[in-house]
Order: structure tokens, then C-alpha cells, then sequence
């Protein structure tokens, strides 16, 4: 490099002190690709195998709510229907309550039902929200489908969804006996969620 | 950290023209356009890639409503944001905050190009403190000097 000019160096003159041995920079450049290629293909098989069984859920988004206070409530009671409205201190009852947003328009809420009705069988307090619908469609969803609710109020606008950050009917909320958010799960409840999520809770803040 | 997403509010582009039905715009142009810049950094909850301006569904509408109804009443940009921010957490910023949480998505970068450099810089010094070809002996000197004479 010190300008000899000169740069037909006879083979011999070892100017390159590798060949047998690559530096260990060069030996983990040569694997890190691999390496890369291994851990990515390991973690998208994780999620794929999260996906298939329902462990992972990539729309999933934890509520902001769990861990603080429920927002108070204070809407009217469903005109004409057999199920008496609450009022904001029904929310911190000193047990747990499920708190379920749903509407008769909503084809899953038809689904959830069901898992709604056995758990309130098992004893299981429940209070519904009436989510943009028509008394008369509720009363209707009720008398046909069961009643599973010990109290119901109506949101006919939307508003309540929006302080319980609601994404959409039917969507759960579970308070312990203070009113604080618990637990909260979008979309409708179904047997496995019961047995998997919402039973060990239930246990939690009996 | 307020102020800087003020801001951020304040330079957000303004060509994307959001759905604006008339009914639901504001009468004061100026008000619609700061409702419009909220709007564009919220993001709708169900279609999860639009922003709720863009967006055509039911939650959406709902919190575009809700939004202009909160500027109406001349309540500053970051106060609308933070009362939504507070009821649908992180997701529903289309600019993620720096928290504990978004650290990685906001150090990852940083990593990589300080990485980049700290690996081009020892490589840098390595090769610098390599020692040059040996100087060449008596004889190969003589041999050299032959050479050059050769035409």
C-alpha cells in the first residue's frame, strides 16, 4: 500500500493470513443468514400454531380498561321489556358481573347466547347493554332466545360502547366485586373461551 | 410528549380528503379541518388499517360524530385524542407513542443502524491495524533493482 508501485508479489509471500481458517467475524457473518432464515421460520410457525389454536389472535387488542374502574353507566331501562334496569352502582355489587354489550341485530349475539344463558344458570350475574337496537327487537331476541340477564339498560346511540371502548357487539366485560375491569373480550363468548378464560377468572374474584 | 403529538397533529398532510359526508361536517371550516386532522390520527377500530375518516363503518361514524362534537366546544386537538386514547388504548393512534411497550418498535432502527456502524467502524480498525507487507529482504531488493533496469 506504501507505494512500491510493485504489485506482482511472488505466491509465496503470505500476504493473506487465512485460508485455513476463516477469522470468527467472517465465520458468523457466513451463519447469521441462516441463522435469521431459522429464528423467523420458528416464530412465524409459533404464531401460525397460535392462529389454529386460538391462543393467538393477531386482531386481538387488550382492552385499555382492565385494571381500571368501570365507566359508570347511567342510561334508562329498555322500555317495555321484563328486565329492570341498573343503575351505575350495580357495576360494584361486591361480586363479579358480566357486563355484555349485544343487540338483536347482531347474528354472532345469537351464537354467544347460549353460553350466556348457562352461565347464568351456574349462578353467574349478568347485566346486559342493549347496543343500538329496538326495544321491541329485544324484547323479541329475549322472549325467543331466553333471558340470561339480571338487569338491562339501553344504548341507543352508541355512547356507552365508546366509554367502554367498545369495537362492536357482542363484546364481554368482567368486573370484580369493586367495578374494576377485569377481563373484557370482543367477539362472541363460546364454550371454550367459558372453560379456558372466563371460568378461572370467575374463580379469581368470586 | 403532548406537545410534540400537537404538533405531529398539526403537520399531518392535508390532501387526504376524508369521506366528509355534508351532514355530518362542521359549519366552520376551520373546526372541521382541526376535526379532520384528529380524525386522520385515530385509528377505526374495526377495519384496523383506515383511519376513522376514511373509514365507512358504524364505530367509526360514531367517533367522527364524537370528535367534532368535542371540537365544537373548542376543546383543544390533544385533549379529543387523549379522551379516546384513554378508552381504546394504543391501537387506535395511527402514530404508535414511545411507552415501554412501543420502545422496541421505535428502537429497532436505531439498533440496526447503530449496529451497522459499530460493525463498519471495527472492521474499519481492524483492517487499519493490519500490518503491512514485510519490507523486502537484501536479495529480493537486488532483484527488484534488476528488473527495473531490464527495458
Amino acid at each position: 500500500m506504501s507505494g512500491t508501485g510493485l504489485e506482482k508479489a511472488p505466491p509465496d509471500a503470505a500476504d493473506e493470513p487465512g485460508g485455513v481458517r476463516p477469522p470468527l467475524g467472517r465465520r458468523v457473518l457466513v451463519w447469521a443468514p441462516l441463522g435469521l432464515a431459522v429464528g423467523g421460520g420458528l416464530g412465524f410457525w409459533a404464531m401460525l400454531r397460535g392462529m389454529r389454536d386460538g391462543s393467538y389472535d393477531p386482531r386481538g387488542v387488550p382492552s385499555a380498561l382492565v385494571g381500571k374502574p368501570a365507566p359508570a353507566l347511567a342510561l334508562p331501562a329498555v322500555p317495555g321489556l321484563a328486565v329492570p334496569g341498573f343503575g351505575p352502582e350495580a357495576l360494584a355489587a361486591g361480586g363479579p358481573v358480566l357486563l355484555n354489550f349485544w343487540a338483536s341485530w347482531c347474528v354472532p349475539c345469537v351464537v354467544e347466547h347460549p353460553q350466556l344463558v348457562a352461565l347464568q344458570r351456574r349462578g353467574v350475574r349478568l347485566l346486559g347493554v342493549n347496543y343500538k337496537d329496538k326495544p321491541a327487537d329485544a324484547a323479541r331476541f329475549l322472549a325467543q332466545h331466553g333471558n340470561p340477564f339480571a338487569g338491562m339498560v339501553a344504548d341507543t346511540d352508541g355512547r356507552a360502547g365508546i366509554e367502554y371502548g367498545l369495537y362492536g357487539v357482542p363484546e364481554t366485560y368482567l368486573l370484580d366485586g369493586r367495578g374494576t375491569v377485569r377481563w373484557r373480550w370482543a367477539g362472541p363468548l363460546m364454550p371454550d373461551t367459558l372453560s379456558a378464560e372466563l371460568e378461572p377468572l370467575l374463580r379469581r374474584y368470586a | 410528549m403532548r406537545a410534540a403529538l400537537f404538533a405531529i397533529l398539526l403537520l399531518a398532510p392535508g390532501w387526504a380528503m376524508a369521506v366528509g359526508r355534508p351532514a355530518e361536517m362542521l359549519p366552520d371550516p376551520a373546526a372541521e379541518a382541526r376535526a379532520q386532522e384528529i380524525g386522520r390520527e385515530l385509528r377505526c377500530m374495526v377495519c384496523q388499517n383506515q383511519s376513522i375518516e376514511d373509514s365507512e363503518a358504524d364505530l367509526a361514524r360514531d367517533l367522527r360524530r364524537l370528535v367534532r362534537e368535542r371540537v365544537a366546544t373548542g376543546e383543544p386537538s390533544e385533549k379529543v385524542v387523549n379522551y379516546i386514547h384513554e378508552r381504546y388504548g394504543d391501537f387506535v393512534l395511527l402514530r404508535p407513542p414511545l411507552n415501554l411497550v412501543t420502545a422496541p418498535l421505535w428502537g429497532v432502527p436505531v439498533l440496526v443502524l447503530g449496529g451497522g456502524a459499530l460493525a463498519l467502524l471495527l472492521m474499519r480498525r481492524r483492517a487499519a491495524a493490519r500490518p503491512g507487507p514485510a519490507p523486502l529482504s537484501e536479495a529480493e531488493r537486488a532483484r527488484l533493482a534488476a528488473l527495473e533496469n531490464d527495458p
